[in-house]
C-alpha cells in the first residue's frame, strides 16, 4: 500500500518536471514581451516581410510534399517490391540528418557547383540565395515528416475496401482518390502538421543553401537569429509569432482528428 | 453461365478448381477455412491472377492465361460481398450503394441507391454510416452496393458469418429470396454445410483446394463420397474394416470393437456414416427387433436441448452424436451417465473408403 503511494508520487513528480521543463521557456516567451510590444515589433521593417516569406515559402514546400509524397507513401504501403526497406530508409534519411548537413548536401547536389548545378543553370532556375532556394531547402527537410506519416496511414486502412473499390467498377486510380485518401485522412493531416512545423521552424539548411537576406530567403527564424543579438525584443516578438503559428497548427489537428474519432466510433 | 478454371499456388495449398454455374444458379462452395474458397472468388472477380487459368463470364472472356488475356477488375461487371462487407466508412449508406453509379447525375444516383436499400428493408437509414448500422443493416448495405451495378456474376464470401445467430436465420431467408430473383450465376463461399444447403441449388464441397464432391444438397447428404464430405455435412464418422457378409449386406468390425452392417457395398477399411437424426436410443438391455438393425452400448456424456430437439453425445467404442426429440429425452429419463442402446438401420448407413 505504501509502495504504491511512492510509486503514484513519482510518476506525478516527473511528469510535473517534465511539463515544467517543456513548458516554461515557451510560458516565458510571452511573459517577457508584451501584447502591445509584439504588434510594435511586427510593425518594424523585416519582420513581416519575414512572417510573409515563411508562410509563402512553407505553403509551397508543402504543397510539393504533397501532391509527390502522397502517391508516392501510397505506393510504398500497397506494394511490396525488392529493396523496398532500403527505398523507405533512403526517404527517412533526412529526419536523421543535422539541417547544416542537409545545407551542405543541397548545395553540393544543386547548388552552381553541385551536381546537378549546370543543369539546373541551363534550364533557367536559380535556387541558390532566391525563394525558390527556401522550398527547395523546406521541402528536403521536412518531406521525410509527411511520407512517413502517410505510409503508415495507408498501411493502416483494410485492402478490401480497394478490392471493394475495384470489384464496383473504379479503377485503382479513382479508388485511391475517392476510398484510400478519404478513410487515410486523419494521419495523413497528422503527417501535414509535423510537416508544416518543421518546415515552418527549419533554420540550418535554410541558412546554409539559400542564405539570409530580408525579404528573399530571409524566413522567420533567419530573421529571429539576425535579431537576437541587436535587438532582443523584436527576437522575443516574432518568436512569440511563431509559437502562436504552430501551436495553432497543432490544436487544429487535435481537433480534426477527435471530430474523426468521435464519427468513427461504435455506436 | 459462369465457368471458373484454375491452378494456383498459394503457399501451402495447391489450389485447383474447375466449376461452371449456370445462369439463375446459386452454387455454394462449403469447406473449412484455408480450403481456398475465396481464393476462387477472387480469381473469379479478377483480384487473383492465377498461374494457370481460365473466367468466362455470359460468353466473355474474363481471363486466359494461355492467350494471355485478363480483363482489369473493374471492367468485370461482378457483384460481389465481401467477408466483413467492406464498407466504405467515410461514406454514409446511400453513398455506399451508390458508389459505383457514377454514370448518373448526383440526384439519380441518390434515388436510384434509397430505392434499393428500402428493397431490402432499409427505410430511413440512408443517411446513416457504417459504423452505426448493426450487422445485419451492413450486410443488406453490402448486399444493396453489390447489386446497384446489375451485375453479371454474383460473389458471395460468408455473407451470413458476420451475424449473430438470431439475426441469421431472417437473413438466410431474405438471402434466398434475392437468389431466386437473381438471374446471374452467383458462387456463395460458407464454411457451414446447413447454409450451403439452404441457398445453394448446387454444393461443392471444397478441401485443400480442391472440390471433392459436387452435387445437390440432399445428393451430398445422402451419398458423402469420402469420410471428409460425410464429416462436413453434418455425420458421424466412424471407421472400421468392411467384409461382406450374409444375405447381401456389408459387416463392418469398428476400431475400438463393435459391429455394424450396411446396405452398402464396400471391402476393407472404411468410413461408416450416420446422420445424428437417424440414430434412436434405447434402455440399455433391451432385445434387437429386427436384424437389419445396428446397436451399440453407450454411455450418456452431455444432453443438450435445442428447441424441441435434444443433441446428446455418447461415449460408445468411437464417439456418437445422436439427435432425438425432448419428450423421448424425458420418457427414458436422460442425464449424463445414463447407460443406452444406440440403434440405427443398416440402409441409413453409408460407407465410403478411408
Amino acid at each position: 500500500m505504501i509502495r504504491s503511494v511512492w510509486f503514484r508520487a513519482l510518476l506525478v513528480l516527473c511528469l510535473a518536471a517534465a511539463l515544467l521543463f517543456l513548458t516554461l521557456p515557451v510560458v516565458a516567451i510571452f511573459v517577457d514581451s508584451s501584447p502591445a510590444d509584439l504588434i510594435d515589433s511586427l510593425g518594424e521593417p523585416g519582420a513581416l516581410d519575414a512572417l510573409w516569406l515563411s508562410l509563402k515559402a512553407t505553403a509551397a514546400s508543402l504543397a510539393i510534399i504533397l501532391l509527390v509524397g502522397t502517391p508516392a507513401a501510397y505506393l510504398l504501403a500497397t506494394r511490396s517490391f525488392r529493396g523496398k526497406a532500403a527505398v523507405v530508409t533512403l526517404i527517412e534519411l533526412p529526419l536523421v540528418l543535422p539541417p547544416a548537413v542537409a545545407g551542405i548536401a543541397l548545395l553540393a547536389a544543386v547548388g552552381p557547383s553541385g551536381i546537378l548545378g549546370g543543369a539546373i543553370d541551363a534550364a533557367g532556375i536559380e535556387l541558390s540565395l532566391t525563394t525558390a532556394g527556401v522550398v527547395v531547402a523546406l521541402t528536403f527537410v521536412a518531406s521525410p515528416f509527411y511520407v512517413r506519416q502517410a505510409m503508415a496511414a495507408f498501411a493502416a486502412v483494410d485492402r478490401t475496401l480497394l478490392d471493394a473499390s475495384r470489384t464496383l467498377g473504379a479503377s485503382e486510380a479513382r479508388g485511391f482518390l475517392r476510398v484510400m485518401i478519404p478513410v487515410a485522412l486523419p494521419g495523413l493531416m497528422a503527417g501535414t502538421a509535423l510537416a508544416t512545423g518543421r518546415a515552418l521552424g527549419e533554420f540550418g539548411a535554410t541558412l546554409m543553401f539559400a542564405g539570409s537576406f530580408q525579404g528573399i530567403t530571409q524566413t522567420v527564424p533567419l530573421a529571429i537569429y539576425d535579431r537576437f543579438s541587436t535587438d532582443f525584443d523584436s527576437a522575443l516578438a516574432l518568436s512569440a509569432v511563431l509559437v502562436a503559428v504552430s501551436g495553432a497548427i497543432l490544436l487544429s489537428v487535435k481537433l480534426v482528428r477527435g471530430g474523426e474519432a468521435l464519427d468513427f466510433a461504435p455506436h | 453461365m459462369l465457368r471458373i478454371e484454375a491452378r494456383h499456388r498459394l503457399g501451402a495449398l495447391q489450389l485447383e478448381v474447375d466449376l461452371a454455374v449456370q445462369r439463375g444458379e446459386c452454387l455454394a462452395l462449403a469447406g473449412p477455412s484455408g480450403a481456398g474458397k475465396t481464393s476462387v472468388l477472387r480469381v473469379a472477380a479478377g483480384l487473383l491472377r492465377p498461374e494457370q487459368g481460365r473466367v468466362e463470364a455470359n460468353g466473355e472472356t474474363w481471363l486466359d492465361t494461355e492467350r494471355d488475356i485478363d480483363v482489369p477488375a473493374e471492367h468485370r461487371r461482378c457483384g460481389y460481398v465481401f467477408q466483413h462487407y467492406a464498407l466504405f466508412p467515410h461514406l454514409n449508406a446511400w453513398q455506399n450503394v451508390a458508389y459505383p453509379l457514377r454514370a448518373l447525375s448526383r440526384p439519380e444516383r441518390r434515388s436510384r441507391a434509397v430505392a434499393l436499400l428500402e428493397r431490402f428493408g432499409m427505410v430511413g437509414l440512408a443517411e446513416a454510416r457504417p459504423a452505426t448500422l448493426s450487422g445485419g443493416e451492413r450486410q443488406r448495405v453490402a448486399l444493396a452496393r453489390a447489386l446497384a451495378r446489375e451485375p453479371e456474376v454474383l460473389l458471395l464470401d460468408e455473407p451470413l458469418s458476420a451475424l449473430d445467430a438470431r439475426t441469421r436465420a431472417a437473413a438466410t431467408r431474405e438471402l434466398g429470396g434475392v437468389l431466386r430473383d437473381s438471374r446471374a450465376p452467383t458462387v456463395l463461399v460458407t464454411h457451414d454445410f446447413a447454409e450451403a444447403a439452404q441457398l445453394g441449388d448446387r454444393v461443392g464441397i471444397i478441401d485443400r483446394g480442391r472440390v471433392v464432391q459436387l452435387g445437390t444438397p440432399s445428393e451430398l447428404a445422402a451419398a458423402p463420397g469420402s469420410a471428409f464430405v460425410a464429416d462436413f455435412t453434418g455425420a458421424v464418422v466412424l471407421t472400421g474394416v468392411a467384409r461382406p457378409g450374409p444375405g447381401g449386406v456389408t459387416r463392418v468390425e469398428l476400431h475400438g470393437g463393435g459391429i455394424v452392417t450396411s446396405t452398402d457395398r464396400a471391402d476393407g477399411v472404411v468410413a461408416v456414416s450416420v446422420y445424428p437424426w437417424e440414430i434412436t436410443i434405447e434402455p440399455a438391455g433391451t432385445e434387437p427387433h429386427g436384424s437389419a438393425e445396428n446397436r451399440l452400448a453407450a454411455e450418456v456424456l452431455s444432453v443438450t436441448t435445442v428447441g424441441n430437439r435434444v443433441r446428446l453425445g455418447l461415449a460408445a467404442p468411437q464417439p456418437l452424436v445422436a439427435e432425438i426429440t425432448a419428450a423421448s429425452t424425458e420418457r427414458l429419463g436422460l442425464e449424463a451417465g445414463s447407460r443406452v442402446v444406440a440403434t440405427w438401420k443398416a440402409a441409413a448407413t453409408r460407407l465410403v473408403a478411408a
